[in-house]
């Protein structure tokens, strides 16, 4: 094999978010993340410098990389999650670009939902402000792993110092309010392209690594769950061919836990035990498989089971009820309705659901609860209890992202409209 | 590192396998949009791996524009008969013949938008309540934002503005009567990883994709095949060069690179050297910056 091929396959995926208010920077940052590792093809670089022109700039306008639909153009913004790659010899890169106006912490949400890292934009000149304290609370409530603040426009600061270490100091009261694990402060000029790719000459007091080096070596093979095993059962296969007469496998993707030919496990919701007898893809036999992996399982007893059903290890039980609480963010236009039924989807599993209590709501720009205020609108979070038609079987979503999270669809539109994670 | 590591390449195709078993359980009637390009192939091998050893539990769909190249067509019949899958083909010739749609003339028409009523009609016909296809995010602008499940309205409609929410891998496929979906399980693939994918995999691909010689003009700066139904302009002259495909469409629009690459590797090497995006080679983009919108709108991915 050649280097090329032997480099590639060894390659990690991260998937990052990217937040900030307006004009901080934030289209400007991915546009030289994109420049400056030459992750832009020529004819895109073309149609950019045509777009430019056309909106009277002569400088070539980064920003316009990551613009996208033509009403967003024409009104001068974006209105969603958009997705951008990009790669380094190192990693492969998924950023869910979520711009900052009123739609914000729905696209942000749903952007952080399967982030290793979120990216957030502080301006230089303006320090930390309720956008920042909005965007931590966003990633910490989405336990998004790994958190970057980036001070932007440090070239309108004379590159300071001082200027930055407040920013970090700042920063730090607030992420001590906050479910942060892992923070690392990186001054930048997005426009000039100070430790976006390249170390910044301006900034000689500034040892850290640049924004691109920490997504090119942050530790996020642990961002998993490795201990608690969870394979919820995505669909039953059952070949009915003469060579595979009586084969009965469950297909799913691995949520936690690493699981292997010869365990003990459980059948939920039947509480039947049994053992895995095989693991397999095509025909490849594996002798273990774990997050996120795609496989397929076969089990030494026939034991009844069909897609919802999961498959646990003995070590330590899900939860199972029908009375839940969640932190909730609501996505729709239409309010939640207290008392309301939804349909609810949680890991394979499609139910029902009744909203029985809003407990409180929380005020994302000063994180205070507010107590007593039922109502919950786009864009609002909340602790919400819900009755579910049937049990579930789950963990927090604090330990687990796959079991731990669900979604509300509204029943007359079948349109989703809130984000769920169980407490 | 814990020993618990996957290499990008099988996480996508972890992540793929999943979204293709979500659309076999969620939906009643899925259907495989197959095109005979690299994206298609690859989808359907991901398809294969899902359901092993079962057979893939729902049929592949070729909308045939009568422009294609005749290596695509080959290739999709010996793919069918290898692997035992069905391919159901419908003519965008019949959509002509029957009147529903009119078709472009001159030179550089295309039957590219004529595709989305055959398409359309196929969907109804056989009630297929959702559609895979190759599309994927790194195209174009306007795929930046696509989802991998993706509504449409009883027209076919796509509303870049009215699109669920999509969080965690938790995909609503909730629809109304005669509304349906497009699902894109390769979303998140670049160009780079199908290429790479298919080399891990040893995946067979159309020769087409390979260096060979072959009549060619250019036109807009673009090198066309030349074919029976290809009209040329004043000043367009035929000649004989070394080429391959990057993407494979019908003959009036693929751009053909010149090129010597003659195994996957060579073509990795090729990417990722090249400058030019993918599309940059289709003609029909280059009518507007926004054309793929406006298909896209109109029911064409
Ligand atoms: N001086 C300076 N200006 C910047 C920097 N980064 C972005 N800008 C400018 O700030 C404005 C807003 O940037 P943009 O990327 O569109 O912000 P967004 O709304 O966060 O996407 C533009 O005029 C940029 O040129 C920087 O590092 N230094």
């Amino acid at each position: 094999m050649s280097d090329l091929i032997e480099g590639y396959l060894n390659m990690e995926l991260l998937r990052f978010t990217t937040a900030g208010s307006v004009d901080d920077g934030k289209s400007t940052l991915i546009g030289r993340l994109l420049y400056d590792s030459k992750a832009i093809f020529e004819d895109q670089l073309e149609a950019i410098e045509r777009a430019s022109e056309r909106a009277g700039s002569d400088e070539v306008n980064l920003a316009l990389l990551t613009d996208g639909l033509r009403a967003e153009r024409e009104q001068g913004i974006t209105i969603d999650v958009a997705y951008r790659y990009f790669a380094t010899p190192k990693r492969k890169f998924i950023i869910a670009d979520t711009p900052g106006h009123v739609q914000y912490t729905r696209n942000m949400v749903t952007g952080a939902s399967t982030a290793n890292v979120a990216v957030i934009l502080v301006d230089a000149r303006h320090g930390v402000l309720e956008q920042t304290i909005r965007h931590s609370y966003i990633a910490s409530l989405l336990q998004i792993p790994h958190l970057i603040v980036t001070v932007n426009k440090m070239d309108l600061v004379n590159f300071d110092e001082k200027v930055f270490e407040d920013i970090k100091d700042q920063f730090r009261k607030l992420a001590g309010k906050l479910e942060i694990k892992d923070v690392r402060f990186v001054p930048i000029s997005a426009k000039y392209g100070d430790n976006v790719v390249k170390r910044s000459e301006n900034m000689p007091w500034y040892e850290g690594p640049t924004l691109m080096y920490l997504l090119e070596t942050i530790h996020i093979s642990s961002d998993w769950n490795h201990t608690i095993m969870r394979f919820p059962v995505q669909y039953v296969i059952r070949p009915q061919s003469d060579k595979y007469h009586d084969f009965r496998g469950y297909a799913g993707r691995i949520a936690s836990g690493v699981f292997k030919p010869g365990d003990k496990v459980t059948v939920l919701p039947s509480g039947l035990t049994t053992r895995i007898k095989t693991i397999e893809m095509m025909e490849k036999q594996l002798d273990k498989a774990f997050a996120p992996m795609s496989v397929l399982m076969t089990l030494e007893d026939d034991i009844d089971i069909s897609r919802g059903d999961m498959i646990v290890g003995e070590n330590k039980a899900p939860q199972v009820g029908d009375e839940i609480e969640i932190m909730l963010c609501w996505l729709n236009e239409t309010p939640m309705r207290l008392g309301g039924k939804y349909y609810l989807k949680h890991t394979t599993n499609d139910l029902r659901c009744l909203v029985q209590d809003v407990e409180y709501k929380v005020d994302i720009n000063t994180l205070d609860k507010i107590h007593g205020d039922k109502s919950v609108g786009l864009n609002e979070i909340a602790k919400v209890k819900l009755r579910t038609t049937k049990p579930l079987y789950y963990d927090s979503y604090r330990t687990n992202r796959v079991t731990g999270s669900l979604i509300l669809i509204d029943e007359a539109t079948n349109n989703t409209v809130g984000a769920g994670m169980i407490v | 590192m814990d020993g618990y590591h996957l290499n990008h390449l099988q996480e996508l195709e972890a992540e793929s396998i999943y979204v293709i078993r979500e659309v076999a359980a969620q939906f009643e009637r899925p259907v495989l949009l197959f095109s005979g390009g690299k994206d298609s192939i690859v989808m359907f091998h991901l398809a294969r791996k899902a359901f092993w050893p079962a057979k893939v539990p729902f049929p592949l769909l070729h909308i045939d524009t009568g422009h294609n190249f005749p290596e695509t067509l080959e290739f999709r019949d010996r793919l069918m008969e290898k692997t035992g899958a069905k391919c159901i083909v419908r003519y965008v010739q019949d959509t002509i013949d029957a009147g529903k749609v009119v078709e472009e003339t001159g030179p550089g028409a295309s039957r590219n938008v004529l595709q989305t009523v055959t398409l359309l009609d196929a969907i109804e016909e056989f009630k297929f309540d959702a559609a895979m296809g190759g599309g994927r995010r790194d195209e174009e602008k306007a795929r930046a934002k696509e989802r991998f499940f993706s509504h449409r309205d009883v027209f076919g409609q796509w509303d870049p503005k009215n699109q669920r929410p999509e969080l965690w891998n938790l995909f609503n496929g909730r629809k109304k009567l005669g509304e349906h979906f497009r699902v894109f399980p390769l979303s998140n693939w670049t160009e780079m990883d199908v290429w790479q994918y298919i080399y891990m995999e040893n995946i067979e691909i159309p020769s087409l994709y390979f260096t060979h010689e072959r009549e060619v003009f250019l036109r807009d700066g673009v090198w066309l095949a030349t074919a029976p139904f290809m009209e040329l302009k004043e000043g367009e002259v035929p000649v004989k060069k070394r080429v391959r495909c990057r993407t494979i469409g019908d003959i009036t629009n693929t751009g053909l690179t010149l090129s010597e690459a003659n195994s996957v590797l060579d073509i990795i090497k090729e990417v990722a050297a090249t400058r030019t995006t993918e599309r940059g080679a289709r003609a029909d983009d280059k009518r507007s910056e926004t054309s793929m919108e406006d298909r896209k709108k109109e029911g064409y991915f």
